[in-house]
This record gives structure tokens, C-alpha cells and sequence, in this order.
């Protein structure tokens, strides 16, 4: 079984966001990229997947749409144990162009499953997973939180408003992950990075796929009004605050 | 032309978040001049669709096979661009959950519909259509311009609020051209949610880190949430000890989470715990370390030992309900 994870390159989460040029771009000065947080569990699980011989993982793909910019994030994925990187050298404008992007790639190839994480650091769109699968014609499952192999069959788990539902798949599905497909992400070890340099990190031309949505602008939220101070011994001050001030009691 | 809202079906049930939806939609409608409508998936009594007519929806039309109990991404995005199509619809608002991101992606590469998630407010103009949504996990807002004729968004859940506005909800059935037993989506197995309140729905939450020094010091804080009808969550660091379930995690890679009222004790207030907790309405924290981040982000803030400030809370929260 062939697994592609989606890969987005993100600012790191405690990044102190500024935007240029009037407020119409983010700023990128100084700014450390790290791998998505939510496609770095989907990551570790598929490689845990390959790495454990009692599963039909023969071989995991990362692919990040993006420009040269955003290689120092594959190498990282190719130490945690991705087999081989792929890059569509375009700067995507939003999630339908990313999708049409990597969709026509998967066309191509064949992948049983393809994983995306369920929303990226940056633009927060929760888009990429859903649209990949729809310009393929192919299943999706949305809110995945484990994935255990029986008999060749995928068991795939997802969170429902009631509870959770269990899905039988073969493949030629996307897979919309979330935390519990791993709980931690994997650190790459001394011997990782070193094969990573060998791996394969294959860049290939964007097609002409458009975007349907821009980002005009951004802004900084208002500065919060100052916690107010509660000495430890008067809770039913803070209960009065909470119902007559705050109206949440 | 009309607004089309995506009512998701809660078990037979609505629930606050369709209202605020249905409410989001019909203003914006209203601002629009044509009719707000409702499309729900799955077995639903009309008593109970009725009410979205307290929202402003003047149409419903329901999908009432039992084959759309289950939710089938592909399916259900078929579906709703059928509706799209029939009812001659321009936007198409999905609540910003589980349920919203399975379709409302899938849709907008169906409909070639520019999408926007997790917008927050009303558009700031309709033509062009610009709209606010929440970036960088809350710590910008961004403005997107859709340019496509069609539009979807999805409304972050207690963004809008409830705003009622009573007309007449004409239900109708709505038969779609799908097929019904679509095996794509085989369920084997089911664990339904028995006990508590689940997370996402909570209106209060009260959330326990580290300074909760070890699982066994967890029952003041559950008798807390069950005194104010609060849901329990954690931060990372304590699920990953293995003090909690993961499914209590709030943060970042965890739940993302907007209740009215939000309890962290203990809790330091990592960036990545932010920002799963930033568009609480209200936040407290109780923490014994002053100079811990949490209080910059909190509405009310108590410096002290959790272990002795969760019973004086429970204590006056008792004696102001009258126990």
C-alpha cells in the first residue's frame, strides 16, 4: 500500500504574527517554518504504519505544493521516515488552487490512501483533505482519530457528534486526520536526517490550476481589556463577577 | 436566488448551533433580499424542523431517507449541490465543525464555489464579497474576497449568536437523484457518547493542566463542572501523561473550543494551548504562579493553590444557585 501525506509548511505556532505592505501580506522576516502540526501526526502515523511489518504499508510520499522555500520542511518529513518528497514548485493563492494542485498529481499515481491534517497553522481553512478528494471523484472521511489494519482492510475511526463510528476501507479514499492518529509527532533521530540527504526530493512543474478566494488583508485582534484580579478567598466575588458582570453563570 | 444553510442533524435533534447558523443566514439574506432556506439530512419530525422558522428560514426541505443518517461526505455533497441547483441558491452557509469541513469543501470544487472557513461576522461588503475569517489560530483576522459567482462560507459556532426573527417554514421533501446505498462508507462499528457533556457542545468548560499535579487531584475540578454543567478538558501536557484521555485535549492540535464560560486552573497557557481557547466568551484562570501567560488572555484571574480554591469555587457557586 502507497500512502501520500499532504504536507503544508507553517510559521511556527509561537510566532509573533506581523503583516507588510499595508496589511496585505504576512510578514515571513525572521519567521521559523515547521511542519504543520496536524499533517506532522499524519505523518508519524504512516510511518509507524510502514515501519510496523504487520501492516500492508509498503511505502510513504510527502508532497508539499510551495515554492524552494519550503524544502527544509520535506527533508524534515524524509528524516521522520517519509520514503520520498515531492514539491509542485507554484506558491498556491488558497486551498482550491493547493487541491487541483496535488489532486492531478494523485491522478497520476497511485495512492491507497491519501492523508492530509484537518487544518493548517497558518489560514486555518480545514480545505485541502475534502477538495483533493472531490476533484478525484473518491471517498473522503473527515475527523479521523486512528487507523488499524485487519486482514488487508483499513478500520478507519472518526468523531461524530454522538460518538465515534468505525469505517471499513480498502483504499482509494482521502483521509482527513486529527490528533489521536498519533498522539505525539515523531523527532527525527541522527540516523534519519543523515538518510534523509539521500532520499529523493523530486520538484515538478505546477499546472495552471486557479484560485476562486484571495486574502485581501489581515489584522491584529484588539488588545484584551486587563484580567481582573480575584483575591483566592472570595469566590463569591468572582461568582458575582461571572453571573452579573461577565452573564455566563 | 436564496441563502442556503446546511442544518446538521443532531440525532433527530437541533441544537443551538443549527439556530445561530439559521440566524447567520437569514440576516445575511435579508441583506441580500431573497429567502433564507435549510437543507437537513436524515430523519427529522417537522415539529421539530418547525423551529428554524423562529431563526428566518421560510423553507426547509428534508432528506428524509434513512440512508442519510450517516454521514457520507460524497454523498451528501451530491446532495446539497442538487439543492444548490434546484433552488437556484448563491451562498451556502456550514457550520465550522466536524460535519461542515467533511462537505462544504467537497462542494465548493463541485459547485467551482469559492470557500471561506470559520468566518466570524457578517460580510464586510457584498460586492465584491469580502468577508472576515480568523487566521493563525486566532491570532489575526484575515479579509477573503470570493470571486466566484457561487459562495460558500462556514460560521465558526458561537461567533454569531442567536437572533430570532419568526416566519412561516414551509417544509417540504426534497428527493434527491443519488444513490441511497452507496457502500463507500461501510460502518462496522459504532461507540455512542453516554455520559457527560460532550466538549465541542459545552457551553462551560472547566480544564485542568499540570499545576494539577496528578490525575487523583481531579475530583475537585469535576465537581466544579458538574456544579456549573461544564464540560472537562486538559491541556497537552497532561494528556500526554496519560492524566487524561487525549479526547479531553484542548489546544492546538486538540479541540478547538468557543464556549461562554472557560475554567483553566493550572494551566500555564502555551501559545498552542490559546489557541484552542481564544474565542471563549469568558475566560478565569487560577493559577499560583502570577506571572503565568494565561492571564494575559483571561477575563478573571484567581493566584493560588487549585487544590484549595476549586472547593471555595464549588462552595459559592452552590450558595448562589441556592443549594
Amino acid at each position: 500500500m502507497k500512502l501520500l501525506v499532504c504536507i503544508s509548511n507553517v510559521p511556527d505556532t509561537t510566532t509573533k504574527v506581523r503583516f507588510a505592505d499595508n496589511q496585505t501580506r504576512f510578514d515571513a522576516t525572521g519567521v521559523q517554518w515547521i511542519i504543520n502540526p496536524w499533517d506532522e501526526l499524519a505523518l508519524t502515523r504512516a510511518v509507524d504504519l510502514k515501519e510496523d511489518s504487520n501492516n500492508p504499508v509498503s511505502e510513504v510520499v510527502v508532497i508539499n505544493v510551495g515554492s524552494v522555500e519550503t524544502e527544509p520542511t520535506l527533508r524534515k518529513c524524509l528524516a521522520i521516515g517519509a520514503d520520498k518528497a515531492i514539491r509542485i514548485d507554484t506558491v498556491p493563492k488558497d486551498a482550491f488552487q493547493t487541491a487541483k494542485q496535488i489532486a492531478s498529481l494523485a491522478q497520476k499515481n497511485a495512492f491507497d490512501f491519501i492523508i492530509c491534517g484537518i487544518e493548517s497553522g497558518d489560514y486555518n481553512s480545514s480545505s485541502v483533505g475534502g477538495m483533493i478528494a472531490e476533484f478525484l471523484d473518491t471517498v473522503s472521511v473527515s475527523s479521523v482519530s486512528d487507523i488499524q489494519f485487519q486482514e488487508g482492510k483499513a478500520i478507519v475511526e472518526r468523531d461524530v457528534a454522538a460518538g465515534k463510528e468505525y469505517i471499513q476501507m480498502e483504499g482509494n479514499a482521502v483521509l482527513i486526520v486529527q490528533k489521536g492518529f498519533a498522539k505525539e509527532p515523531k523527532i527525527p533521530n541522527m540516523r534519519g536526517i543523515m538518510m534523509a540527504r539521500q532520499k529523493p526530493l523530486e520538484v515538478i512543474p505546477a499546472n495552471d490550476a486557479n484560485a476562486l478566494t484571495e486574502y485581501i488583508g489581515f489584522q491584529l485582534p484588539e488588545p484584551k481589556a486587563k484580567v481582573k484580579m480575584v483575591n483566592a478567598d472570595q469566590m463569591t466575588e468572582l461568582v458575582n463577577f461571572l453571573s452579573k458582570e461577565a452573564k455566563v453563570l | 436566488m436564496s441563502v442556503l444553510v446546511y442544518i446538521q442533524n443532531f440525532g433527530s435533534k437541533l441544537k443551538k448551533q443549527n439556530f445561530e447558523v439559521a440566524s447567520y443566514g437569514s440576516k445575511l439574506a435579508e441583506s441580500m433580499q431573497c429567502p433564507a432556506i435549510a437543507v437537513v439530512m436524515g430523519t427529522m419530525e417537522d415539529s421539530e424542523l418547525e423551529k428554524l422558522g423562529n431563526y428566518g428560514i421560510s423553507k426547509t426541505l428534508k432528506v428524509t431517507d434513512e440512508g442519510f443518517n450517516t454521514l457520507i461526505n460524497k454523498l451528501f455533497t451530491q446532495v446539497v449541490q442538487q439543492v444548490v441547483v434546484q433552488e437556484k441558491v448563491t451562498t451556502v452557509i456550514f457550520p465550522d465543525n466536524n460535519e461542515g469541513k467533511a462537505i462544504a469543501p467537497r462542494l465548493s470544487v463541485k459547485l467551482n464555489a469559492g470557500f471561506v472557513s470559520g468566518v466570524v461576522s457578517m460580510p464586510v461588503t457584498l460586492e465584491p464579497f469580502i468577508i472576515s475569517k480568523r487566521v493563525f489560530s486566532g491570532k489575526a483576522l484575515a479579509q477573503v474576497q470570493i470571486n466566484s459567482p457561487l459562495k460558500i462560507i462556514s460560521l465558526a459556532i458561537n461567533s454569531f449568536g442567536l437572533h430570532e426573527a419568526k416566519t412561516v417554514n414551509q417544509i417540504v421533501s426534497f428527493e434527491p437523484k443519488v444513490s441511497v446505498d452507496d457502500q463507500s462508507t461501510k460502518i462496522v462499528d459504532r461507540k455512542i457518547h453516554s455520559e457527560g457533556i460532550s466538549l465541542l457542545d459545552a457551553d462551560r468548560v472547566v480544564s485542568g493542566g499540570r499545576g494539577m499535579k496528578g490525575p487523583e487531584n481531579w475530583k475537585p475540578l469535576e465537581e466544579l463542572a458538574k456544579v456549573i454543567g461544564a464540560a472537562t478538558a486538559c491541556s497537552r501536557p497532561v494528556s500526554d501523561a496519560g492524566w487524561r484521555s487525549h479526547e479531553e485535549h484542548v489546544g492546538q492540535t486538540g479541540k478547538i473550543i468557543a464556549p461562554n464560560l472557560y475554567i483553566a486552573v493550572g494551566i500555564s497557557g502555551a501559545t498552542q494551548h490559546v489557541a484552542g481557547i481564544s474565542r471563549s466568551k469568558c475566560i478565569v484562570a487560577i493559577n499560583n504562579d502570577p506571572d503565568a501567560p494565561i492571564f494575559e488572555v483571561a477575563d478573571y484571574g484567581v493566584i493560588g493553590d487549585a487544590a484549595q480554591i476549586l472547593p471555595k469555587l464549588t462552595e459559592a457557586v452552590k450558595a448562589f444557585k441556592g443549594e
